[in-house]
């Protein structure tokens, strides 16, 4: 399969995310975006790493081929362990503030 | 070595004390100790300095070395005394006078405080120490010491009663004019040290020495230290702080800016006397300024009406005098003029003060007159002082002043004539205030008249010891024609001006001649004593504003105003203008402005800090973009 339609979709995604972050006020959906722009990294990462073992390059290396894809449950587990704390701040900011708006958290300026 | 100069450490050590002891214990003494301390340590050193100059006088001259002062390289510098004929009459003059004064002082300045009596009689202690440091110094950088000591004592004593600005500014006046010509001696002496690597008078007076300086050199170093004289000795053109110094107490004035301190430039140039000699371009200079100062104080003092200005400026003059003498080659003739002078002027000055404390503090000779039956002891030795400053027969300053006529007689008539009509401008004014103080009636008020009284002993003391030296002092210098080897003064000073002597050219002057050039100068001298005398008696205060010459006279030739509009103003602008423009506009806008440029950036800075979390991702992506399109792009 081409390349090309795991970097449109995986540009895409992150595109999404990013503006999700920029635009969006509730706090809950910018951690979801900003999850979004991690997965669509890990995506990437995947496809290039599959596209990477088929290539002639590293075939008498097998051992290697799966590496990136190995790679990639690290950086989920490592994901979850960050959502369950950012989770958390977003349970602290709501028990604080009653909302989970993120302009709220100005009130630090003065 | 087993005399007197085994101890001679001891005769500047000895006012150093008392100027410790009244310095520190200021606050406890009481006048009484205080003025004792004062007056003891000098009549110690007074007692120890005739010890050293029967010792000198029995052939005993000597150096004695202390320490190294200095001992860098090849420059090696000692702390060493040199005890000859002329430090050691040096020595006589300023502990003797300089007692005298002490005594003097302790009446004269009863009426002050405890504290500042106390502080009085240490930095008249101090002057007295580095006086003697002065005469005392075995080479250029210990006289110089004394050389900074003394203007600086000089400078503490004028501004004595500092709360009184003008007093202040006169102090002032003199330090940085001392300091001016105190520049010169010091280059003079790098000069000398760079040549011939020592400072040392034995070493630099040697032949040998002499020999590796070109007569540019030596020309160069006598003129720089003779720079050095004109500032300390009060010569044109630095001599205008000598009249303002007089604010200072009346003692003051007679011990240092009239019988010591002001005589350091001629105990200078008379140690160099073989330098001079060398030098005949600064002896012609030496001789001209010297000259050009005598007439020019002496025409300033005919108009003064205070009694302290006309003896101020009569200092300068006989200043001047000396220094012709020097110019001349007549070293002798200078240092005996020097100790006449300090004889005759410290009791003019000294009854000045006795009469302006009879007064009441009043200054002005105008609203004097009569005082002669006021105050007997007084009058007697100031008139004895007039006359020996006058030079008439046979008092003091008639030998002296005979002597370095007949040696400008001999270098060239013209200032032979210069000099006597200085002299006979100085019978004058001397006879004008002697007869506008101590003759006619009474101008002062009431008030002032019943106050009138003569003074208490410790101030005719001093007087009269003053002025029966002021009459027999000159009695060690007879010319040679009244009575053969009547000169012992000529005969004591001989070894240190030995080589001088034996290079100039001696032109003998007939008999004839001496008694003529003699009657001359008296008979001047004479007749503007009895002119003055008749028309001064009978002074009577007249309103009228000054007109032409008299205006220019009284107004002391606008040299003041001069030296304020030529220097003093341009100097003042030029600091005005460094300090507002390249200081505070240049300079502090400089480190203001840096402080400024920061606060205002960081104010403006702040705004990026909303507080909007949206706003920071924001700018995040934004960073990232622009180091993409870095990466990518460029």
């Amino acid at each position: 399969m081409d390349i090309k339609a795991y970097l449109v979709l995986s540009l895409t995604l992150f595109t999404i995310g990013i503006i999700g972050v920029l635009v969006r006020r509730n706090a809950i959906i910018i951690f979801m975006c900003v999850e979004l722009m991690l997965n669509a990294v890990n995506l990437l990462l995947v496809a290039f790493s599959k596209m990477h073992a088929l290539s002639t390059a590293v075939k008498t290396s097998a051992a290697y081929a799966a590496d990136a894809q190995i790679f990639v449950f690290f950086i989920m587990v490592v994901a979850a362990a960050e959502v369950s704390v950012g989770l958390a701040i977003i349970v602290m900011l709501y028990r604080n503030t009653h909302s989970v708006d993120v302009n709220f958290l100005n009130r630090l300026k003065n | 070595m087993n005399n007197v100069l085994q101890i001679a450490w001891l005769l500047p050590i000895l006012p150093l004390l008392g100027f410790i002891i009244n310095g520190l214990g200021r606050n406890i003494l009481s006048k009484a100790i205080s003025g004792l301390v004062g007056c003891l340590v000098v009549f110690a050193s007074f007692l120890l300095s005739v010890f050293i100059f029967i010792e000198v006088k029995n052939g005993n001259s000597q150096v004695v070395h202390y320490f190294d002062f200095l001992n860098v390289d090849l420059l090696k510098i000692a702390f060493a005394f040199k005890f000859d004929p002329l430090s050691s009459l040096f020595l006589l003059i300023i502990t003797g006078v300089g007692f005298l004064i002490h005594v003097y002082s302790t009446s004269y300045m009863h009426g002050e405080p405890d504290k500042d009596f106390a502080k009085y009689f240490a930095y008249l202690n101090l002057f007295i120490f580095s006086m003697l440091l002065l005469v005392m110094g075995a080479n250029y950088v210990v006289m110089f010491i004394g050389w900074e000591g003394v203007g600086l004592c000089s400078y503490l004593l004028i501004g004595y009663w500092f709360r009184i600005n003008d007093y202040t500014n006169a102090a002032n006046k003199a330090f940085i004019m001392n300091r001016i010509g105190d520049l010169g001696f010091l280059i003079a002496v790098f000069w000398l040290i760079a040549k011939t690597g020592t400072v040392e008078f034995d070493q630099v007076f040697s032949a040998a020495t002499i020999a590796k300086l070109s007569a540019t050199d030596i020309t160069g170093i006598t003129l720089l230290l003779f720079v050095g004289a004109t500032g300390k000795s009060a010569q044109i053109p630095l001599y205008t702080w000598l009249p303002d110094a007089m604010a200072g107490p009346t003692p003051v004035s007679a011990l240092i800016h009239a019988a010591t301190m002001v005589t350091a430039g001629i105990y200078m140039i008379a140690r160099s006397n073989i330098l001079y000699t060398m030098a005949p371009v600064t002896q012609g200079v030496v001789a001209m300024v010297g000259l050009a100062t005598a007439v020019l104080a002496a025409t300033i003092a005919l108009k003064q009406n205070d009694i302290k200005k006309v003896l101020a400026y009569s200092t300068v003059s006989q200043l001047g005098y000396m220094f012709l003498a020097l110019g001349v080659g007549a070293y002798t003739g200078a240092v005996f003029h020097v100790m006449t002078h300090a004889f005759f002027k410290a009791l003019l000055f000294l009854g000045a003060g006795s009469v302006i404390h009879a007064m009441g503090g009043e200054q002005d000779m105008r609203n004097m007159g009569g005082l002669k039956k006021y105050m007997r002891t007084t009058h007697l030795t100031f008139l004895l002082g007039c006359l020996a400053i006058a030079g008439i027969p046979p008092f003091s300053g008639f030998f002296s002043k005979d002597e370095i006529l007949a040696a400008a007689y001999v270098h060239n008539p013209v200032l032979w004539v210069i000099g006597v009509i200085t002299a006979v401008m100085t019978a004058f004014y001397m006879f004008r205030l002697y007869g506008m103080t101590f003759l006619g009636k009474f101008r002062g008020s009431h008030e002032q008249e019943h106050h009138l009284h003569e003074s208490p002993a410790a101030i005719t003391f001093p007087l009269i010891i003053l002025a029966i030296l002021a009459v027999v002092g000159g009695w060690i210098g007879v010319p040679k024609i009244f009575v053969h080897g009547g000169h012992r003064l000529e005969a004591f000073l001989e070894p240190v001006f030995r080589e001088s002597n034996a290079i100039t050219t001696k032109h003998e002057i007939t008999h004839a001649t001496e008694y003529m050039l003699m009657g001359v100068s008296v008979a001047g001298a004479l007749i503007a004593l009895i002119y003055a005398w008749r028309r001064y008696g009978k002074y009577q205060q007249i309103e009228t504003s000054p007109k032409g010459i008299t205006k220019i006279l009284e107004n002391k030739w606008y040299v003041d105003e001069i030296y304020n509009s030529t220097i003093v103003q341009p100097l003042r602008s030029l600091s005005g203008f460094f300090n507002n423009i390249i200081e505070r506009k240049g300079i502090d806008g400089l480190v203001n402005g840096t402080g400024k440029l920061v606060n205002y950036g960081s104010r403006q800075l702040r705004w990026l800090q909303s507080g909007q979390v949206g706003a920071y991702v924001l700018l995040m992506v934004l960073g990232i973009l622009i180091l993409f399109i870095i990466q990518l792009f460029l």
